[in-house]
């Protein structure tokens, strides 16, 4: 509907093709880009983003989206491929639901940042708020991966079913410094997570551990780093070089001996 | 010490009849009957009996009846039986009573305390046989008003919002691959699509096998939000969110992980043998405004081209959340009454939590109305529904659409002997056991569930003409066709009917 009346807002840059988004409201923006993605655009540009919700929402395939402003809730919810990097701050929900691709954020972001991600990976430069990385979940060679250089709320990994949560407390709140707020990974039941710093047990929700890290998890956790470094610059070895705590589920079925019948009973 | 415990049935085997085939042996389960072959004598464990009559049914010689346990403890009106019988197993466990199907206390039916109106000699009724009679449904929002363009011929010039259609006004509740077998799903599936209804996938994903009537299922999205993903969304022909679930208002849901079978993996996306734990609340809605959010995103992903339900326990506040829900964005909300069936659920929740649906479909109707946004939803009701006739009386109340979950499920050979959640269902229906859900064969499993709608369909056909309507959406919300039979004032205000006599 919005395609020839928003005939002035598109323009291209090289590859990129750019969308003006200033002012616009966020379901004409989606159907912009929508338009300009079935006219082949592989590589968006959009600029003046000031809280548009949904960007890139159930998006397949390998487009890459930059966004230069703040993005609204839910960018890339149910997203299966695409590469978004946000050189702003992106708002609740970044990465809902993911099964593939990227989100690079060059700001900090707020609450239920990769609810219950699938695959792909998020890199958040700052901090991140409340509930990030609930009910995160893996399947075969789908582990989502969360990286966030500053530090997080409370609730972190809540219901984490699966994936990896990284937490590098590079830069800290004043209000708050510590690395991660209370009731961390409460109900975990799978996957794991790492924070930078020596975290105080009673932190810990229900049925999660600390489990000392592995020469695996070392490497790992230098991949990432590297990655992370490679978006937003930083010393590898320099990160590398910190205590690093490990947060894993007590166990895999946390409910098994809650339920019973008469006739399991043994009556 | 002495477990006291009496069984709840008892197998009678006639023994001149018995020819010691072992049949029964084969076909139970929980290992009821047993057979020592060298001392040629025959164990009944009477205790693990749960009157599913599968044995007594396969039995070639018709051997096998199974009755109520006669031993029974002193009578007492407070101290049941059943009251007795969980105490001492949660004595003996000290765990929570885990069972299955719906609500089991003797709370008032409100179905059946409603008379539906008949014409008499002023209004004369339709025969339709001989008249046409419109059973097509809806679901999904209207518009305020609809324009027109009238250039050559006439255009519709109002976007309409994405509907349902459905050609009977019944459709096959959400019971999830895991909950069920592929064979049950299946079996509903192509019922769904032959009578051009639609059936609810659960929060299980769709298994490949049903992809052919993807255009007659409904998708799920719940807490776990198991399986959601972009092109499970996209396929389906609408999408659900379940918040609440009439069986266990409040709770969510845990599979055990000796359920996520290498199959079930695949459709959840989830590791095999892991627990599948669906949180009670989703983490990303605390508030309408959340659930606007979640609604929006999933349009968003499906760039608007399915309704958007969002389903609900019925509860005490029930009219105000659904007036949330509807203007929240949802294109239909889906209220689950506290008789709604389950797989498995705790039974003090299915049990005392909740109220009933006729109460809510009245009340949220009302409400909508009042607020001159009926229109912008639609009103699915479960939990419960038995017959054509509570359909009817459902529809009367205020309801667009019904989901049966439990009635279909004894269409296809379910004998409700609530032991879903033991994946051991002697009539292959809540089972993954390949040998069990053989029992059910899809083919006649769809006969079977396409006749139980068309002959609640003739049914409602019979009932509009005998109303002297022509349309089931003249008697949607249309509550003076009811009457209340020994129902108390307030009762009657709530649900909005007459007592019978007025």
């Amino acid at each position: 509907m919005a395609a020839t009346l928003e005939k002035a807002r598109v323009s291209k840059e090289g590859e990129f093709v750019v969308i003006d988004a200033k002012g616009m409201h966020y379901p004409e923006l989606n159907v912009l880009i929508e338009d300009v993605i079935n006219q082949g655009a592989k590589k968006l540009k959009l600029i003046n983003v000031n809280g548009q919700r949904f960007i890139a929402d159930g998006l397949r395939g390998d487009y890459y989206i930059e966004i230069h402003g703040v993005a609204g809730d839910d960018l890339g919810a149910f997203a299966n491929g695409p590469t978004i990097v946000v050189y702003g701050n992106v708002q609740d929900g970044a990465g809902n639901t993911m099964n593939a691709g990227k989100i690079i954020v060059h700001g900090d972001g707020t609450d239920i940042i990769g609810h219950s991600m699938r695959g792909g990976k998020v890199f958040v430069r700052g901090h991140v708020g409340y509930r990030v990385g609930i009910h995160m979940k893996e399947y075969k060679d789908q582990v989502p991966v969360l990286v966030i250089g500053g530090t997080a709320g409370d609730f972190l990994g809540e219901y984490m079913a699966g994936g990896r949560i990284i937490i590098l407390g590079l830069q800290r709140l004043e209000t708050y410094p510590e690395i991660v707020g209370d009731w961390l990974a409460t109900g975990i039941h799978g996957g794991a997570i790492y924070l930078r710093d020596e975290v105080d047990e009673d932190k810990l929700g229900y049925g999660a551990k600390f489990e000392e890290l592995t020469e695996e998890d070392l490497a790992f956790l230098r991949r990432e780093i590297e990655e992370f470094c490679s978006y937003f610059g930083g010393d590898v070895d320099e990160i590398m070089n910190a205590k690093f705590t490990k947060v894993v589920p007590l166990s895999h079925r946390p409910f098994a001996a809650m339920y019973s019948d008469s006739k399991e009973a043994g009556h | 010490m002495v477990r006291n415990f009496p069984p709840d049935f008892i197998v009678r085997v006639d023994k001149e009849a018995c020819i010691n085939c072992l049949r029964c042996v084969r076909e139970c389960p929980f290992g009821v009957h047993e057979y020592d072959k060298e001392k040629k004598k025959w164990k009944r464990h009477h205790e693990k009996c749960v009157a599913c009559l599968r044995c007594a049914y396969m039995c070639p010689t018709q051997a096998i009846s199974i009755e109520k346990h006669p031993m029974e403890y002193s009578p007492h009106p407070v101290w049941t039986n059943k009251v007795r019988k969980d105490i001492k197993t949660q004595a003996e466990t000290g765990s929570v009573i885990l069972t299955a199907m719906g609500n089991e206390l003797p709370y008032l039916n409100y179905f059946d305390r409603l008379v539906l109106d008949a014409c008499q000699v002023t209004n004369p009724s339709i025969d339709p046989l001989r008249e046409p009679m419109e059973l097509r449904t809806y679901i999904g929002r209207k518009p305020e008003k609809v324009d027109l363009e009238e250039d050559n011929g006439v255009d519709l010039k109002t976007k309409i919002a994405p509907n349902l259609k459905l050609e009977t006004p019944i459709m096959f509740a959400h019971m999830s691959y895991g909950s069920i077998s592929i064979e049950a799903q299946l079996s509903m599936a192509r019922a769904a699509k032959e009578v051009g209804t639609y059936m609810g996938t659960g929060e299980g994903g769709m298994h490949v096998d049903l992809y052919p009537y993807a255009d007659h299922i409904i998708t799920q999205v719940a807490s776990g939000r198991f399986a959601v993903h972009e092109e499970y969304l996209k396929r389906g022909a609408a999408i659900e969110i379940k918040i609440g679930q009439g069986a266990k208002p409040g709770i969510g849901g845990h599979l055990p992980g000796t359920k996520v079978t290498a199959e079930i993996s695949q459709t959840r996306m989830i590791p095999e043998g892991s627990d599948a734990i669906s949180p009670a609340p989703h983490h990303d809605i605390y508030s309408i405004e959340d659930l606007s959010r979640l609604i929006y995103a999933l349009k968003e992903a499906t760039r608007y081209k399915k309704p958007v339900f969002v389903k609900i326990a019925a509860v005490h506040n029930v009219a105000p959340i659904a007036v949330g829900i509807i203007r929240a964005g949802a294109d239909a909300v889906v209220l689950d009454g506290f008789r709604g069936g389950t797989g498995a659920a705790p039974q003090v929740h299915r049990d005392h939590h909740g109220i009933p649906i006729e109460v809510a479909i009245a009340s949220v109707d009302q409400r909508l109305r009042e607020e001159g946004i009926r229109h912008w939803g639609s009103i699915i009701a479960s939990g419960g529904i038995r017959s054509s006739a509570d359909v009817a009386k459902a529809i009367a109340l205020g309801a667009d659409a019904v989901y049966i979950g439990t009635a279909a499920l004894v269409a296809l050979g379910c004998t409700v002997c609530k032991k879903c959640y033991t994946g051991k269902c002697p009539w292959g229906i809540a089972t993954q056991v390949p040998e069990l859900r053989k029992r059910l064969n899809p083919d006649e499993g769809a006969r079977r569930a396409a006749n139980l709608l068309k002959a609640w369909s003739h049914e409602l056909k019979e009932i509009l003409g005998a109303l002297g309507l022509n349309s089931i959406e003249s008697l949607r919300g249309n509550r003076d066709r009811l009457r209340g039979v020994g129902l108390s004032d307030v009762d009657l205000e709530v649900l909005g009917v007459k007592p019978a006599g007025r």
